[in-house]
């Protein structure tokens, strides 16, 4: 960890401006010198790792007051961007008209991370692969670009085998951005030029050939909130995991479903733990639509979701794995008891 | 009573709180980096990022930039220290691998250079702009890869004493009427204590203090001393609490005259707490092991032949191995019986004991090979035990002290609902979950060393008992101050138990589950010498003489009338007698069968165990039986253990309390090591991959939701004084071999390699 300054924002103009001030076009947001600090769970991790340096840390959590909402209007939900997860998770209307939200906020972490962490930092924690979170491994693109990959060859049980290239296999790792992306949720991001919205599925990056680019934000940009469209009451996230609890997702689904009579109107899949960015199953989703939900309708729609899957020696099993998921998650969406 | 206060049995001792519950509950413990120092400078360590291969250069220019930086010390600069010698080779170091010695790299994380600083802060900033370049070799990771030695462990190492044989073997196995044959793995694993691997050491008038987390406070004076080259008295090591230490506190790792050297040089103490990725490799850790498993047995399972192969890995520089099959070829009646033991060199830190070290990877092959056996012959598992439970063990045909193996079965079996059980695999499912049990025998050397104590008993009936013992989380402080009230007639509120000081008169290792044994043997001696001072003065004419020996020499003999008559003596009329008002007494005890040297060797920091399978006419070994509940989920394969139930009979049970919670976290722990626990090792570096508490998976509490705990009573009047077996590494063993066996009830699917994940679920 290297020496920083701390400073506390004390509204949302001051922050974005602070955060502005050292931006620089040549480097990608991750390596700026000034950023964020919400829960800290992710960053001040990386920075005691060595992995992040940033010489100034611009504290956001005095903007708590407006952007810490949980608002159900009866139709829609808001949520604020510095809302903890827990508060969400336990929130009974987010439990009753948002399952999957709720269970992939519960289902993440551990109690104590969830009072500390925010929604704005959990979408855009980093990911876990080993390799980049120790800085004696000299080849790690995103890291470093154009220095190579140590997870390509070397352990990778946990990366990914969605959304590879050649020259990053890391998964994203939370939850809760999969259940964001299965309801179409929006993102409103706060910059100096104002406040702007656009479809959370256009936040992350694939690493393509550019790894250490990791989302569409630029310095001096704040995620303030999000927004779901509607209710979703049958739906639900299934995680798992090597442990009971406290354990990220080896292989993940949020899955929601519009069924009237028996019928899927709108059925929606993101996939979570198999993926370098929250992941959308579009292919798998049209299979549903219109139909009636069976084992056999579940299993085809869970292979459409890995057609384009790579594996690599060590992560092989979660393109199975993860079929079974999406089945298992579908069936049991299918089939869920909605309260009124 | 409470659960965690299990009502006491026959030949158990009370459930007392815990001596040191208030201070641990209420943050007051001090561990080795709480310890207040007088302006220290803060070291960080450097590790190599190779495993093989040298170091060309260092570029401390961006470090030396750091406010408060003091000095960097490299193998360029730092103090020549004099050879290490390993300690299951006689002695002291857990490696000889010395670090800061050349440019040599031998292994992943080699100390290269520690920095020092006037703040932690400092110290790791500039540590992190440390530029190092190397010439890497290509090092050899594990088993496979290119590159290995191997040889057998008879001869490289003195700890390991013999291949086990008896019989004709190929023979008797060529002529069974049943056979098996089974191949057996099971990964690196580390210790993880909570507690990081801190060294702080402060130098006052060439005296030297050091506060660190020990299992072994003499061991690591003495240690240090040797290394430095300086008298063993000029050392003092502090550590009234160890925060967890499971093997890996036990012997002493290069880093304690690394930092004391530099505390001299710098005149000024240093204060180091390594990183817990640090951790997995300037420390030792348990070593990835192979087996093969060939068993013979007539129809009605009695085993006619038995044959354990064992390979284990270890570092070039070092030939550490465990060698459990000193156990697995005597824990049933066999006739014919051959063993052998071999270790594999690779580029690695040189491995140690973890927590009952032979008995986890040794007993999972030979319990999951009599699994394996059961169903071959159709028997129920416990029944096959049965079969071949004996009190003579097969190969020098000495008796066991006590075994209470088929007990422990039936009361497990009893408790758990063994008699429910499905024989045939994949038969009972619960929803989504397939659901299986298992189970499998445990067993742990009962084993004990010399130890010395000082006992001060006061006119008040207050006493203070002094002993470098340990408190890791076994209940040291309890039942030595337990022992103490007992032997005194006081109450255990008025007993100060003064531990974790190598000031204090020595104890052995707190590692091979000995402490209890040795540690109470040797103040339970000493509380008698002061008994039979205060009746002698009481009643120089009464000839109680001979009769107080009787109670104060060998624990088990009865107590003497005066001493059951709740009033073992009139105190204050004895001091009065004897005309002072504290009566203190030392003594030096040691087991039966003890070397010669024993006493010396005790002050010198060495280890002089006996117990076990080492024993001249007989063997001493605690037994237990686990029982395990898994379920499967048939969608994620996801495995999870709701039940756990184990019974245990470990001789004189001091606290059910503290036995309890040894037990219980034995339990859970040898559940994580068959699901869970494994370092992921990058071939083609030869590093450790996931060496953080993130990525190296320890079981959270909802991973051991039921976890029951069986105490059987059991008498041993021919082990130690105190009649106590050692149960801290007891738990932990077999649990794997149960938890493969429950997968195979639940699915069919023999699993033979840990950990077991949820990608090695076929169905
Ligand atoms: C041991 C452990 C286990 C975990 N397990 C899980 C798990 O199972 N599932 C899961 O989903 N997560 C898990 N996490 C991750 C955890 O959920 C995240 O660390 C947390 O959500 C991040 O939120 P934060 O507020 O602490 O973010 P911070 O650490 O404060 O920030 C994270 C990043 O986002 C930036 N940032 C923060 N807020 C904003 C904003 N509003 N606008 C723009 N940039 C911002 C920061 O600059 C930083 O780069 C785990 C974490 C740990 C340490
Ligand atoms: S997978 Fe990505 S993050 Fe991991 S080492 Fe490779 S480039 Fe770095």
């Amino acid at each position: 960890m290297r020496a920083f300054i701390f400073q506390r924002a004390t509204d949302p103009s001051a922050a974005v401006q602070a955060l502005a001030a050292a931006a620089s076009a040549n480097s990608p947001l991750t390596e700026a010198a000034v950023q964020p600090l919400a829960g800290g769970t992710t960053l001040l991790d990386l920075m005691k790792l060595d992995v992040m340096r940033p010489a100034t840390l611009v504290d956001i959590n005095p903007l708590a007051g407006n952007w810490s909402t949980i608002d159900f209007d009866g139709g829609n939900l808001k949520l604020g961007a510095l809302a903890r997860m827990s508060d969400v998770a336990a929130h009974p209307q987010v439990r009753q008209h948002y399952p999957v939200i709720a269970d992939s906020l519960r289902l993440a972490a551990s109690p104590q991370l969830r009072n500390m962490a925010t929604l704005g930092g959990n979408v855009l924690q980093r990911t876990r692969c080993s390799y980049f979170r120790d800085v004696s491994y000299s080849a790690c693109n995103k890291r470093h670009p154009g220095s190579g990959c140590a997870a390509m060859e070397g352990f990778n049980r946990t990366h990914a085998v969605l959304g590879t290239s050649d020259q990053c296999i890391a998964t994203y790792p939370g939850d809760f951005a999969q259940a964001l992306m299965a309801l179409d949720a929006t993102v409103e991001i706060t910059a100096k030029s104002g406040v702007r919205t656009m479809p959370f599925a256009e936040l992350h990056k694939a690493p393509g050939r550019s790894p250490e680019i990791e989302t569409v934000l630029a310095p001096g940009e704040l995620v303030s909130a999000f927004t779901i469209a509607g209710r979703w009451p049958r739906s639900l996230y299934l995680k798992a995991r090597d442990r009971q609890s406290y354990e990220f997702a080896l292989a993940s689904a949020a899955v929601a479903l519009d069924v009237q009579d028996g019928v899927v109107r709108d059925g929606r899949i993101a996939l979570g733990g198999v993926a370098t960015v929250p992941w959308r199953v579009r292919e798998a989703e049209v299979m549903l639509k219109d139909q009636r939900l069976d084992e056999a309708l579940a299993a085809r729609a869970a292979d459409a979701a890995f057609s384009a899957a790579v594996p690599r020696r060590n992560n092989a099993f979660k393109i199975d794995l993860g079929k079974r998921v999406v089945a298992r998650a579908l069936q049991q969406a299918a089939t869920m008891e909605i309260r009124a | 009573m409470t659960i965690a206060a299990p009502q006491p049995k026959a030949n158990m001792g009370q459930p007392v709180p815990r001596y040191d519950a208030v201070p641990k509950v209420t943050g007051q413990a001090q561990y080795a980096a709480d310890m207040p120092l007088a302006n220290p400078a803060y070291a960080y360590l450097v590790t190599s990022a190779i495993a093989k291969g040298r170091i060309d250069g260092f570029d401390l220019s961006d470090a030396r930039k750091v406010r408060g930086l003091i000095d960097i010390v490299t193998h360029e600069n730092a103090e020549k220290l004099k050879e290490p010698k390993l300690f299951g080779n006689g002695g002291y170091m857990s490696t000889t691998i010395q670090p800061l010695a050349s440019a040599e790299i031998a292994q992943d994380g080699q100390i290269i250079a520690v920095v020092l600083a006037d703040t932690f802060e400092a110290a790791r900033e500039a540590a992190h702009r440390v530029k190092v370049s190397y010439t890497a070799a290509t090092p050899t990771a594990s088993f496979d890869s290119p590159g290995t030695t191997s040889a057998r462990a008879k001869g490289q190492l003195s700890q390991f004493k013999e291949d086990p044989k008896v019989g004709d073997f190929a023979d008797a196995f060529a002529r069974a009427d049943v056979k098996l044959v089974a191949s057996y793995e099971t990964p690196t694993q580390h210790h993880n204590p909570m507690e990081l691997f801190a060294t702080s050491c402060v130098w006052s008038g060439g005296q030297l203090t050091i506060y660190e987390p020990s299992q072994y406070v003499h061991g690591l004076k003495n240690g240090v001393a040797e290394q430095l080259g300086i008298d063993a008295d000029k050392v003092r090591v502090i550590n009234p609490y160890v925060g967890g230490a499971f093997g890996s506190k036990g012997s002493v790792t290069p880093r304690t005259a690394i930092i004391a050297a530099i505390a001299r040089k710098l005149n000024r103490p240093v204060k180091l707490v390594a990183t817990r990725d640090q951790g997995f490799t300037i420390a030792t850790y348990r070593a990835e092991t192979r087996h093969v498993i060939q068993i013979g047995a007539s129809h009605d399972g009695r085993l006619v032949a038995l044959r354990h192969e064992g390979a284990e890995i270890s570092s070039r520089a070092d030939p550490y191995a465990v060698g459990g099959t000193k156990i697995t070829t005597r824990l049933y009646a066999c006739l014919n019986v051959d063993s052998m033991v071999s270790i594999v060199r690779a580029d690695r830190n040189t491995p140690g004991f973890m927590r009952s070290p032979p008995e986890v990877p040794y007993l999972f092959a030979l319990e999951s090979a009599m699994d394996e056996l059961a169903f071959k012959l159709d028997m129920d598992p416990i029944e096959l035990r049965r079969v071949n439970d004996t009190m003579n063990e097969p190969i020098g045909n000495k008796p066991y002290t006590s075994r209470s193996l088929m007990a422990c079965f039936d009361e497990g079996a009893r408790a758990f609902g063994w008699s429910k059980r499905s024989m045939r695999p994949r038969t009972v499912t619960d929803g989504d979950w397939l659901v299986g049990h298992g189970c499998a025998a445990t067993c742990y050397p009962t084993q004990m060393a010399p130890a010395a104590a000082r006992v001060r008993l006061q006119r008040d009936g207050r006493a203070r008992v002094e002993i470098a013992g340990h408190e890791i989380g076994n209940g040291a402080y309890t039942v030595i101050a337990q022992a103490a009230a007992d032997r005194l007639g006081i109450p255990y509120e008025k007993v100060t138990v003064a531990i974790g000081d190598s000031d204090l008169p020595p104890a052995p290792v707190a590692g091979g589950s000995n402490s209890t044994a040795s540690t109470c043997s040797a103040v339970e001696m000493v509380c008698g010498q002061v008994r039979q001072r205060l009746f002698k003065a009481l009643m120089p004419n009464e000839g109680l003489v001979d009769k107080t020996k009787e109670t104060v020499g060998m624990g088990q003999t009865p107590v003497t009338q005066a001493a059951q008559s709740g009033q073992p003596l009139d105190r204050e009329k004895a001091f009065d007698a004897l005309g002072i008002s504290i009566v203190e007494e030392y003594g030096e005890w040691k087991p039966e069968g003890a070397p010669l040297d024993s006493f010396r060797a005790m002050h010198d920091g060495k280890m002089r165990m006996v117990g076990g399978s080492e024993m001249k006419d007989r063997i001493a070994y605690a037994f237990g039986a686990e029982f395990v509940e898994v379920r499967i989920n048939r969608w994620t394969h996801e495995i999870r253990v709701p039940r756990l139930v184990g019974a245990f009979a470990c001789g004189r049970i001091m606290n059910p309390r503290t036995a309890r919670s040894q037990l219980m976290g034995g339990l859970i722990w040898g559940m994580s090591s068959a699901l869970l626990e494994a370092t992921e090792i990058d071939e083609r570096t030869a590093r450790y991959v996931n060496d953080n508490l993130a990525d190296y998976l320890l079981p959270v509490n909802a991973d051991a939701p039921g976890v029951e705990v069986i105490l059987l009573p059991e008498q041993d009047d021919r082990i130690d004084p105190a009649g106590v077996k050692g149960l801290g590494e007891l738990g932990n063993v077999g649990t794997n071999a149960a938890v493969c066996n429950a997968i195979f009830n639940a699915t069919g699917q023999r699993i033979r390699k840990l950990p077991v994940r949820l990608e090695n679920i076929e169905a």
